[in-house]
């Protein structure tokens, strides 16, 4: 084999603490080593020219590239030895830069080291062997798991361009929390008025299927090829027969045993519901655990209103399989409950502000549900409890957010904003009545937001408190808040009517299963993890699943839709193509040695182990062996370590491969 | 070589480490000019669960004086699963290796992901700092001399 070594100086970058001469020149003594050379850049025009006239020259078959991480330019040098003809696989990189040179000062040691590991690599390439990068088809239909605005922006993005969409909601209608605000900041338009038209874009849409009360139930196979498996929720209303006309939910006796989880329990729904009038579809689903026919097979009101016969007590959950090429990932957030700590949770509960024991301290949701048009008091800001307009009103902002005693570290980052909003919102509607703001700091980064908050201070009139609260209890039907004013150094006590406590923003209580199986990885609190958190912000390290919203960390409305449209365009790239390469990293089992003992089937993450039959030419059965399912294997190699007999190996990175890498360690 | 001869003794490491994470993370350290001390050779894997216990007895066969592995945290695994084979494996070849008189101290693992670069230069210095106090490993250098076939009878 004829090896050629070509260490880079990185400008100074290596060469300040690595002599890339010496390097060379003791690689040159390498046995297999037939050519070294070392260049300011060899990323450069002129390197590359350097390597390719090499290769030419002295026939190399294989190459070695002292420089920078792999990651960084791997591609780079394999693209140029495929282009003077040899096998890009036939290419390592020692990484002289990340590794070497930027994390030592002693350039004797470095040098030292640099030499091994440009060694390490010798090594390795002279079992490598030429490989063609697998080419695979790409199923150009997309599923957008969540349909709140993140889902519906990326969904429509895709859509519009051409390409199919699967929607899934998990709730019976699309519009996620975003359709239960009242106002938005900072312009304070109204959230349903520019959200409605979007969910009805939605589903008019020829190019999106929009599945709503259902759920993901699994995810197999890889970018380009997913297989999703689809739950269908049973509404006990048949989707093809309903018209919406309401006939059933205004004749359903049941009318108060069931809290409304739109109007975030503020009011009662009937057991067959629509969850808000503009929902999307439009079509009622059953409460089957408040209904009276189910509870004892009586009643049926709804079957006899029901003209178009669209009632079905004994539908059952359904499934749906289908193959697409990209998942985007929007399943948003929900808010830290704070009455009690959850069960099983790392949170813990805000008892001292007694949500949950007094009626009027609300959270943040339930405000925006009071102020909305379309909520239980048509707009009216009256408290929960006797339905009076409260005089004196206390919002509370980071309840549990950068709180570590709660265990919530992070800013949920939309609380002073929505503060400031409702605090406004609220100034706007009962003009006499005094608002008060507890806050830690203000955080209002963004177009027009610090404005927006000073408008609330200046203009309406909103008393800003720097401080914390530390108790609230209930005196002669106020609410006592008891805080501190840290600027003025004193206690300060305020007899409300309402509380309003801006709770934390959290993952959804599934999210950390739904990223288990979309093989995505989260941070502690649930939330799913970006590939790169500049760089690559909408991406996951799980190929074609992207992220968009609030399920990646807390956003506001306009950083929601701009990553959902970030995300539709990465699966756009994706579906830009016919074929997807990837690498031939992969498994292959070797058949004769294989004795069929499948510990490879049982630790593959990916089902990619089958089962073969070997029969010899009259056809009788001679053994089972395992076989590898290339679409499928990922090339982890953890069969490979399994295999008692070694008869699977990772191509790439099998086992003389490595044994050879460490044999270049041992002194000579 | 020249270049290779050692005239203080300095503990070599052999680390394996997986490309997504701990690979990652060291290019971290460097993008970061995080110092710290040279003795250590990565071999990088895909994946932890790639890692074979027959390469940490090579890698010691090999003069190794440690032998650090280092992959995704639990649950972060890119290939899902990967690193929690290597986990178990790990537990009964440590038992395996004082068994056959290799010091398991001598052996480290660790979990150090894609961002964790200050904390892969705590591992490093912690490995090294330790194997230098333990001394060099001669165990095998002493049974490999036991069992050399001396030059005279050989020719």
């Amino acid at each position: 084999m004829k090896i050629g070594v070509f260490v880079c100086h990185c400008g100074e970058n290596i060469s300040k603490t690595v002599d890339c001469s010496r390097v060379a020149k003791a690689c040159a003594e390498i046995p297999g080593v037939v050519h070294t050379e070392d260049y300011k850049y060899m990323c450069s025009d002129p390197g590359q020219n350097i390597i390719k006239q090499a290769i030419k020259e002295k026939q190399l078959d294989g190459v070695v590239i002292g420089a920078c991480s792999p990651h960084m330019h791997e591609k780079t040098f394999r693209k140029v030895c495929n282009s003077a003809g040899i096998n890009p696989y036939m290419v390592e990189i020692a990484n002289l830069r990340e590794h070497c040179s930027w994390i030592h000062d002693d350039i004797e040691a470095a040098t030292r080291k640099a030499i091994d590991l440009v060694h390490i690599a010798i090594e390795k390439v002279k079992y490598n062997e030429p490989l063609i990068p697998i080419r695979v088809p790409i199923s150009k239909k997309a599923l957008v798991i969540g349909g709140g605005i993140s889902g519906i922006q990326a969904s429509l993005d895709i859509a519009n361009s051409g390409f199919q969409v699967i929607l899934v909601e998990k709730e019976p209608s699309i519009g996620g929390h975003m359709s239960q605000l009242s106002e938005t900041f900072p312009t304070l338009d109204c959230s349903q008025c520019i959200l409605t038209p979007r969910m009805v874009e939605v589903y008019q849409h020829p190019n999106i299927k929009l599945m709503t009360y259902s759920e993901i139930e699994s995810v197999d196979g890889f970018i380009g090829n997913f297989k999703v498996r689809i739950r269908k929720k049973a509404r006990h209303v048949r989707e093809d027969l309903c018209t919406g006309c309401g006939d059933c939910t205004q004749k359903c006796p049941i009318k108060k045993s069931a809290v409304s989880e739109f109007e975030e329990g503020l009011t009662t729904r009937t057991a067959i519901y629509v969850p808000f009038p503009q929902a999307v579809p439009n079509i009622p689903v059953i409460d089957t655990e408040a209904c009276t026919y189910f509870k004892t097979g009586k009643c049926q009101m709804c079957v006899k209103v029901c003209g178009r016969g669209a009632i079905d007590f004994k539908q059952q959950d359904s499934f749906v399989e289908e193959e697409v090429g990209a998942i985007i990932v929007a399943t948003g957030y929900n808010l830290y409950s704070i009455d009690k700590k959850p069960e099983g949770s790392i949170y813990k509960g805000y008892g001292e502000y007694g949500y949950g024991k007094f009626k009027d301290v609300i959270n943040g949701l339930q405000f925006e549900r009071l102020a909305s048009a379309s909520g239980p008091t048509s707009g009216e800001i009256l408290r929960p409890s006797d339905k009076k307009q409260p005089q004196k009103i206390v919002f509370i902002q980071c309840v549990g957010s950068r709180d570590e005693s709660k265990g919530i570290s992070y800013c949920s980052k939309i609380c002073c904003m929505y503060t400031a909003k409702h605090a406004m919102l609220y100034k706007h509607k009962v003009p006499k009545g005094e608002a008060y703001v507890f806050y830690m700091d203000i955080r209002a980064g963004g177009k027009m937001y610090e404005e927006f908050v000073r408008r609330a201070i200046e203009e309406d009139g909103v008393n800003y408190i720097r401080g914390r609260v530390s108790r609230i209890y209930e005196s002669n039907g106020k609410l006592i808040v008891k805080g501190e004013d840290t600027i003025a150094g004193e206690a300060v006590e305020i007899d409300a009517d309402l509380v309003v406590l801006a709770t934390a923003m959290i993952a959804q209580e599934n999210s950390s299963s739904l990223a288990q199986m979309l093989g995505v990885p989260y941070d502690k609190h649930g939330f799913m993890q970006e590939a790169h958190p500049k760089l690559r912000p909408v991406e996951t390290s799980s190929g074609g699943i992207f992220l968009a919203g609030a399920c990646n960390s807390p956003r506001d409305i306009p950083e929601s839709v701009a990553m959902a449209s970030a995300a539709a365009a990465k699966a756009l790239v994706l579906f830009g193509s016919d074929v997807l390469e990837r690498e031939p990293v992969i498994a292959k089992v070797n058949e004769s040695t294989c004795a069929g003992c499948f510990y490879c089937q049982k630790v593959c993450a990916y089902n990619a182990i089958e089962r073969k039959i070997i029969k010899d030419r009259l056809g009788n059965f001679i053994k089972e062996i395992a076989y590898v399912n290339t679409s499928l294997c990922q090339g982890c190699g953890t069969c490979n370590a399994t295999c008692p007999s070694k008869s699977v190996e990772l191509i790439g990175f099998k086992d003389d491969q490595i044994f050879a890498e460490i044999l270049a360690l041992a002194e000579v | 070589m020249e270049d290779k001869k050692i005239e203080i003794w300095e503990p070599k490491v052999v680390a394996f480490v997986c490309n997504w994470c701990t690979y990652t993370g060291a290019d971290l350290a460097g993008t970061s000019r995080m110092k710290q001390q040279t003795n250590a050779r990565l071999i990088r894997v895909p994946c932890t669960g790639r890692i074979d216990p027959l390469f940490i007895i090579k890698a010691f066969e090999s003069g190794a004086d440690a032998v650090l592995v280092s992959g995704c945290h639990p649950g972060d695994c890119h290939y899902n699963s990967g690193n929690y084979h290597a986990r178990r494996r790990w537990i009964f070849f440590k038992e395996l290796l004082d068994f056959v008189g290799i010091d398991s101290k001598r052996l480290f693992f660790s979990w150090v992901s894609a961002s964790e670069g200050k904390k892969w230069v705590d591992v490093i210095n912690h490995v090294i700092d330790t194997v230098k106090s333990e001394g060099p490993f001669l165990k095998y250098k002493n049974l490999k001399k036991e069992f050399e076939i001396p030059v005279e009878l050989n020719e």
